[in-house]
């Protein structure tokens, strides 16, 4: 059994987890053009090597971060998100510009 | 007939399925075509270059040895029954030329047409399955909708029990279903391709690609530079590690896909039996061994380890497809690194940089694709022109949001 060493809730299968993505800084869909926003939500960097990734604990509902060797499958730290975010991020949910038209 | 059996029988040196060995030679300095990765896929392009095309000047690399990637550690189902036009039609062209494989390299490829059946345990798979055998019937594709009555006559073993945990309530039978033996198909192509002077470099790996004013001019190996016309990546597993290096980020996940076969048994099974709602599919070779697969590991890794897991999940359901194999035993287990895309279709065609090809994106699923890949492939490389065929599967889609949803048809179902 391979453990993961959740943030919240300890060492756990890591069956109980579901990998979330790469984690790269979410560009605003509103105001970013449409080749950043496919190549945010469609292209990956798929390194071999140490990487910084979403993981989610399924049975609680919660996000963290992982950082892990994707040659070895060693899992070297575990974190929590406002390690990365020091506050909330809002995002508009129209266009830029159109917020005027309703 | 039965002469010349025996004759070949008693001889030494049998004549068949000889595994091919490329001759060693020394690198050249400069190609016109360099393909990297002597896979299934690397093989087929440079055999179809050559042969149809009149391109001479070709080198094929691999790091390791012909065939020994995805090409040696893949299932074998060659099937057309998927769900979008594009696909169908791409497959469906795929399995026409294995039909004609073993003549085309005066080689037996030991096609065999077995036909697959994909198991419903619930009436959203129907829908999908009724789906599917509308485009797949409208394509020409042999694909239909069978009711348990028929899967019985068909399978006479499988556990149509309505006390199993999840109950088989329908099928999809595709007639065209089929498979092949994957190291000759490999080793048909590299045999074609190098007696007509194609150079097969094994143990020769591209660690870096060198590109001028958006073209590329060279690739650096563990053997020295050399410089190309061209050059077509075909690695599967680290078409992402491969790709950056020429600067092109690609939408790819590699995610390990473990597969195990038992020992050998006297033949009971003949078509592949699929099951997306169990996660397994397996069939029964012609030497008798079970071969089982299933889905993908949860998470990417770059690693072939085997887990008890997922050796757990993939015998549970084949128990429970059917118990009598509770009893055998597993002899062989295996992964191969596969390159995931986003919506289960190839990425196939030009790239951002102009002279350089993509081949990849085949996941778990490009087997099957060899011939077609390879044919279109080189008419691409050669003409300078993408074939119609491949037209839905270039890289641009994603940036125009124009994905070739699969997802349906390919889960677990290879
Ligand atoms: C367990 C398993 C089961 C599968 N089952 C099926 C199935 O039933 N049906 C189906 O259609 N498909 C199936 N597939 C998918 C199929 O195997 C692959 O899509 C297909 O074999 C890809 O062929 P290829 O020639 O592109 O890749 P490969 O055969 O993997 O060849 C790529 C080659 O590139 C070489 N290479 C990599 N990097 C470099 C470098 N930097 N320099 C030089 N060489 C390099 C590698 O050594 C390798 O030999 C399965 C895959 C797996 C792992």
């Amino acid at each position: 059994m391979k453990i993961l060493n959740c943030p919240l809730n300890g060492p756990r299968n890591i069956l109980e987890f579901s990998y979330g993505g790469e984690f790269h800084p979410m560009p605003d869909p509103s105001r970013c053009g449409s080749k950043e926003w496919a190549e945010y939500i469609y292209f990956a960097e798929n390194q071999a090597g140490l990487v910084t990734e979403w993981w989610y604990h399924l049975a609680s509902s919660y996000w963290f971060l992982a950082q892990r060797n994707t040659i070895t499958d060693e899992i070297v730290r575990t974190f929590e998100v406002n390690e990365v975010f020091s506050e909330r991020v809002e995002f508009s949910t129209q266009p830029e510009g159109d917020q005027n038209n309703g | 007939m039965p002469f010349g059996l025996l004759k070949f029988g008693l001889k030494k040196n049998y004549p068949g399925n000889h595994r091919f060995t490329p001759a060693n030679k020394a690198l050249k300095n400069h190609y016109d075509v360099v393909i990297i990765g002597a896979g299934g896929h690397g093989m087929a392009i440079a055999y179809y270059l050559v042969k149809y095309h009149g391109v001479r000047n070709i080198a094929v690399l691999d790091k390791g040895y012909l065939g020994g990637g995805n090409t040696a550690r893949n299932t074998a189902v060659i099937r057309s029954n998927y769900l979008t036009e594009e696909g169908v039609t791409f497959y469906r062209e795929s399995v026409r030329l294995f039909q004609d494989l073993s003549n085309e390299f005066g080689f037996n490829i030991m096609m065999e047409n077995r036909g697959q059946l994909t198991l419903a345990h619930n009436d959203a798979a129907i829908r999908s399955f009724r789906w599917r055998a509308e485009v797949n019937q409208h394509l020409g594709v042999r694909s239909e909708l069978v009711d348990r009555k028929t899967i019985r006559e068909l399978v006479p073993d499988l556990n149509l029990s309505e006390e199993a945990r999840y109950p088989i309530i329908a099928g999809l039978w595709h007639a065209d279903g089929a498979t092949a033996r994957h190291d000759a198909v490999v080793w048909g192509y590299a045999r074609g391709a190098c007696a007509r002077g194609v150079e097969l470099h094994q143990l020769t790996e591209v660690q870096d690609i060198t590109v001028t004013r958006g073209k590329v001019t060279a690739v650096e190996t563990n053997r020295g530079r050399v410089e190309c016309g061209c050059a077509v990546q075909s690695v599967a597993g680290t078409s992402s590690v491969l790709g950056m290096k020429a600067g092109i980020r690609l939408p790819i996940h590699s995610y390990p896909l473990q597969a195990m076969v038992t020992q050998s048994y006297k033949p009971v099974l003949t078509p592949h039996i699929s099951s997306p709602q169990l996660h397994v599919y397996l069939h029964q070779t012609s030497r008798g061994e079970v071969v089982i697969g299933g889905g993908t590991d949860p998470y990417p890794l770059y690693n072939t380890r085997s887990t008890l897991e997922q050796k757990e999940s993939l015998a549970a359901a084949v128990i429970e497809l059917f118990p009598y194999l509770s009893q055998v035993r597993v002899m062989r287990q295996w992964a191969g690194i596969t390159d995931m895309t986003p919506d289960y279709s190839p990425i196939m065609g030009l790239s951002p940089v102009k002279n350089y090809y993509l081949d990849a994106g085949w996941g778990t699923w490009g087997f099957k694709a060899t011939p077609i890949c390879g044919k279109t492939m080189a008419e691409l490389v050669a003409t300078g022109k993408v074939p119609t065929l491949i037209q839905p599967f270039e890289l641009e889609r994603f940036y125009r949001f124009e994905q070739i949803n699969e997802a349906g048809a390919t889960a677990a179902s290879h």
